[in-house]
């Protein structure tokens, strides 16, 4: 298939739904799925009057707002989420209502108005389908411009000019290590020529992150496209999606676009009659967080046990099976088709000086709009939390944002303004992570905080080295100890101890990273820890500390 | 990680280990380089012989321009290296990891079959750990004494893996393997059944010598009677990997 | 010329097996010269009643195991200028910490019950309370000296000693190890 040849498809796509003026689009991903969206698909579906052709009721991926769930966007063809008309709660019971509503008045009961900055303020890049295109169907992603941007690299471009308009984007690696993607694919491309291969690392396991779910669900071609560009660059040709089996619809979805792919002639030997052959094999990850970690990633598809290996080597040196390998997360791989079909110098426009494009962030915990948004890079917390968010419910008092998860921190308030990119989250003593947010508020305790974080990293550890092994078993008992007010000032200065050296000291970025939600908490609202500690004295001058403050 | 191959056009390469002057062939790692040069550094899962692993981290070391710490077992040499391999802060990681490691399992020297000859023991006492500041976590493990031969005692096991590693690499029966996550580690021998039912098991015993602990040890022996003997490891290694 | 004043010392053993103490014994005739310079205020190789205020250095051997262990230990880190940890027992628990694998109840009916023909029956009177889980001493104080061995043989003993005799904070690691 050429580039034509595409549009052609893509032509003729559009002309078996010519007449269609309105759409009906029901999320169909996962958080929507679990408030009875499919119940609400089929309402629709049955409400539809029989011959009607020119209002289509289809399913589509995550439109943000989970929280409002079931979500249902009445637009005119293609049109944008923002100028639809968009209804929140839907029950099935809705639907003939709604269906009545696509020339009349909107039903009022149901509007979620989309004006309002959750919707307004967000720029959508890699979920710019989601919520318009339905996640099932190959000819939507190409009647959307899918595709062409892999054909133009292929057929227009040497991998070298891939690899240049990558670098020239200064995209860096969403997956939470901020690490530039350019960078890390000519590695790959300069390792001699021979089996190589693309990594697509789909095992998000960071609590209350959902943006790569969310990416997988709602647009899965888009992944396998990022990916195949990515193979034309290095020179792999074939590639694996390492998704966790927790995520049974996003597998679902992957493989029923890997097959319509193949069929499609976008993926397999020789795509559009060149060179170039790539084929894709999902993975699944059987629930340990660790396979997250890149080396223990690769181990567990190699089916050995997923636990990571010291580096250097890198992957991009010697990865799979020995074999040079680039491993991207899937938001990065999402960002790869626009980048090529907009170009380099576009992407780098957006967002910060060293942090371009936009970021998928997954807004959860107390806050009023739940749910997975993309902002461009450098936006301030507070306009995330304040303003997109909506704030915080019931009237309560921020008191923190927990970032990058079970190896990021917590932000208080007084550090809201600042411009959320890779560097200035880093001097925070957080991460920007792979994007899950975590907001708390006035009655949410910092040190239940930290040890829940550590209670996910004692029981995900490998068990592989001694630090995170029994260092966070020890680490985890102190902070029991804290919360249940038994602590001494001497289990604190323990517990600052381990940090250091579980900090420096383990082997892979799951224990070095493990003390950093009690770090963080200790530095911003230490007082918490000294309020709880056992000994009547220390508490007594905790609180004077506190007041003098 | 599969040890490389003796090559032998290999450049020789100078570094500074400790502020001695030192060379070395550029595919050797910092260990091996301080074992030959008699420059002590910690270790419980690193043995000339097998695998790279990397797990116990007592044998971490300073770069000079680098603000991370390296396990000196899996990082080659370079040009122009500058290690320091034993200032106040790494002392201080070591003694954690040890006391780590005796808070996290049963591990009382005294009634132990290895007392005297144990990797461990010795490491505490030459990084000075005279007790151990962690809490205990006083969690059992079982013992398997189905081996006519041999005895796996899981509470006094540090993961170290030396037997997985020498039974896959040397004797290449890979009886051994680990499951589970975490603190709840286990070796395993088959799969996970007694070691005395298992079909792969050649009863060759080199898990037993090479085992750093009491963790492995000969039927019958009493409080300090189990001495071990790793003077075969390296000599088979070398006649395995010249082949 | 004044004999210079001898330091105060103060003995005794919790939960252990009194072998810390006899490899004290075992100093043989350097007992002679430490004469000289310490004074044994109290403990089970002398015949003092009751534990004096202001002592110098407290050795304590055994784990604690009991309630009446824990208030000696209490007791002695409030009296003494210095406490040292003698044995493995007092300074990782040993042997009688093996019991905490097991429930409190279980370890009693198995000492009481299961192991005894003759009225079988669990003490309450004039037995100290076990508590739930076997320390090392400075699980519950805090300790300045750790002399680990089980038991620390005579010539550990008499390096600690004199070192503190000298007025210097010892090393034992030097001389002695766990389970020596």
């Amino acid at each position: 298939m050429h580039l034509e040849d595409l549009a052609d498809k893509a032509a003729e796509f559009r002309a078996e739904e010519a007449a269609v003026e309105q759409e009906i689009r029901v999320c169909v991903a996962a958080s929507c799925q679990s408030s009875g969206s499919v119940e609400v698909l089929a309402a629709l579906r049955q409400a539809h009057p029989d011959g009607d052709q020119s209002c289509k009721v289809k399913g589509v991926g995550c439109m943000g707002l989970c929280s409002a769930g079931p979500l249902v966007a009445v637009a005119d063809k293609g049109g944008e989420l923002v100028d639809s008309i968009l209804y929140r709660d839907v029950t099935p019971d809705d639907a003939p209502d709604i269906m009545g509503s696509v020339r009349g008045a909107p039903v009022e009961r149901l509007r979620c108005p989309t004006e309002q900055p959750f919707f307004s303020r967000q720029h959508r890049i890699v979920l710019e389908n989601s919520g318009i295109v339905d996640p099932v169907s190959f000819k939507g992603y190409v009647v959307a411009g899918g595709y062409a941007a892999l054909l133009q690299a292929i057929i227009e471009l040497t991998p070298a000019e891939v690899l240049h308009e990558v670098t020239t984007s200064g995209l860096r690696g969403r997956g939470g290590g901020g690490y530039p993607t350019g960078l890390k694919w000519s590695t790959v491309a300069k390792m001699p020529s021979g089996q190589k291969y693309v990594i697509c690392n789909a095992d998000e396991g960071d609590p209350g992150a959902f943006m790569d779910r969310a990416v997988l669900e709602s647009d899965p071609h888009r992944v396998l496209e990022g990916m195949a560009i990515a193979a034309y660059a290095v020179g792999a040709n074939k590639g694996f999606i390492y998704v966790r089996a927790e995520y049974p619809l996003a597998v679902e979805r992957l493989r029923t676009a890997i097959r319509k792919a193949k069929r499609g002639g976008l993926l397999g030997s020789k795509i559009a009659d060149t060179e170039f052959s790539f084929e894709i094999e999902v993975r699944l990850g059987a629930g340990a967080f660790v396979c997250g970690e890149e080396t223990a990633l690769m181990a567990s598809i190699e089916g050995l046990r997923g636990q990571p290996r010291p580096r250097p080597p890198y992957p991009a040196e010697s990865g799979l099976w020995g074999c040079p390998t680039l491993i991207n997360n899937v938001e990065t791989l999402a960002n790869i088709p626009p980048i090529i079909r907009e170009g380099g110098d576009w992407f780098a426009s957006i967002g910060t000086e060293r942090s371009k494009g936009t970021k998928v962030f997954a807004l959860a915990g107390k806050i009023h709009n739940t749910g997975l948004i993309e902002v461009p890079m450098g936006t301030s917390l507070r306009d995330i939390i304040q303003v997109i968010g909506g704030g915080i419910p019931e009237a309560k008092a921020f008191k923190a944002v927990q970032t990058g998860g079970p190896s990021g921190g917590c932000i208080p308030e007084r550090h809201l303004d600042i411009p959320v990119d890779y560097d200035s989250l880093k001097t925070l003593g957080t991460m920007m992570g792979s994007g899950g947010m975590i907001v708390m508020d006035e009655t949410s305790s910092m040190v239940d905080v930290a040890r829940y974080f550590m209670e996910f990293c004692m029981t995900e550890s490998c068990g592989k080295c001694v630090p995170c092994r029994a260092g966070t078993q020890q680490m985890y008992g102190l902070l029991d100890r804290v919360a249940r007010s038994q602590a001494t000032r001497a289990d604190l200065s323990l517990l600052e101890e381990l940090c250091e050296v579980v900090q420096a000291t383990s082997l892979c970025g799951l224990g070095q990273t493990a003390p950093n939600p009690v770090l963080s908490t200790l530095r911003y609202f230490r007082h918490e820890y000294e309020e709880r500690l056992a000994d009547a004295s220390a508490r007594a001058s905790a609180s004077r500390s506190h007041q003098d403050e | 990680m599969p040890l490389p191959a003796i090559q032998p056009n290999v450049r020789v390469v100078t570094l500074k280990i400790d502020d001695q002057d030192l060379s070395a062939r550029e595919d050797e790692t910092i260990i091996e380089v301080c074992r030959e040069n008699r420059i002590p550094i910690p270790s419980l899962c690193h043995l000339d012989g097998l695998s790279i692993w990397g797990g116990c981290r007592l044998c971490v070391v300073e770069m000079e321009g680098q603000s991370r710490l390296f396990a000196a077992c899996s990082t080659r040499v370079a040009e122009g290296m500058r290690v320091r391999t034993n200032s106040e802060r790494l002392q201080r990681y070591r003694r954690t990891i040890i006391e780590l490691l005796f808070a996290e399992r049963n591990h009382i020297c005294s009634v132990c079959v290895s007392n005297g000859h144990c990797e461990l023991q010795s490491l505490a006492q030459g990084c000075g750990v005279d007790h151990v500041s962690v809490p205990y976590r006083q969690a059992p493990y079982p013992v398997d004494s189905s081996h006519e031969m041999f005895r796996l005692d899981h509470n006094r096991c540090v993961l170290c893996t030396r037997c997985v590693r020498i039974c896959e690499e040397i004797e290449g029966a890979h009886t051994w393997d680990i499951m589970g996550r975490g603190s709840d580690c286990r070796v395993i021998t088959d799969l996970a059944l007694p070691w005395g039912e298992s079909e792969t098991c050649t009863s060759c015993g080199k898990c037993v010598q090479v085992c750093p602990t009491g963790a492995l040890v000969k039927q019958g022996t009493s409080a300090g009677e189990m001495v071990k003997d790793q003077q075969f490891l390296p000599i088979l290694a070398r006649r395995r990997h010249a082949r | 010329m004044n004999a210079p004043a001898r330091i105060k010392v103060a003995t005794t053993w919790l939960d252990g097996c009194s072998g810390c103490h006899m490899s004290f014994l075992d100093m043989d005739e350097r007992l002679v010269d430490l004469a000289q310079k310490i004074e044994i205020v109290y403990g089970p190789l002398v015949d003092a009643k009751a534990l004096p205020e202001g002592i110098d250095v407290g050795i304590l051997e055994g784990s604690i195991s009991s309630e009446e262990d824990l208030e000696k230990a209490k007791t002695f880190r409030q009296r003494c200028r210095l406490l040292v940890s003698l044995g493995d027992c007092a300074v990782n628990g040993n042997v009688p910490s093996m019991r905490n694998q097991f429930d409190l109840e279980a370890v009693m009916d198995r000492a009481y019950r299961e192991n005894v023909t003759l009225q079988p029956q669990i003490p309450t009177r004039s037995v100290p309370a076990l508590l739930e889980t076997v320390k090392p001493i400075h699980g519950e104080v805090e300790v300045d000296v750790f002399v680990p061995g089980c038991p620390p043989s005579a010539d550990a003993i008499w390096f600690v000693l004199s070192e503190l005799i000298e007025g210097r904070l010892p090393d034992p690691s030097q001389v002695t190890r766990f389970g020596a």
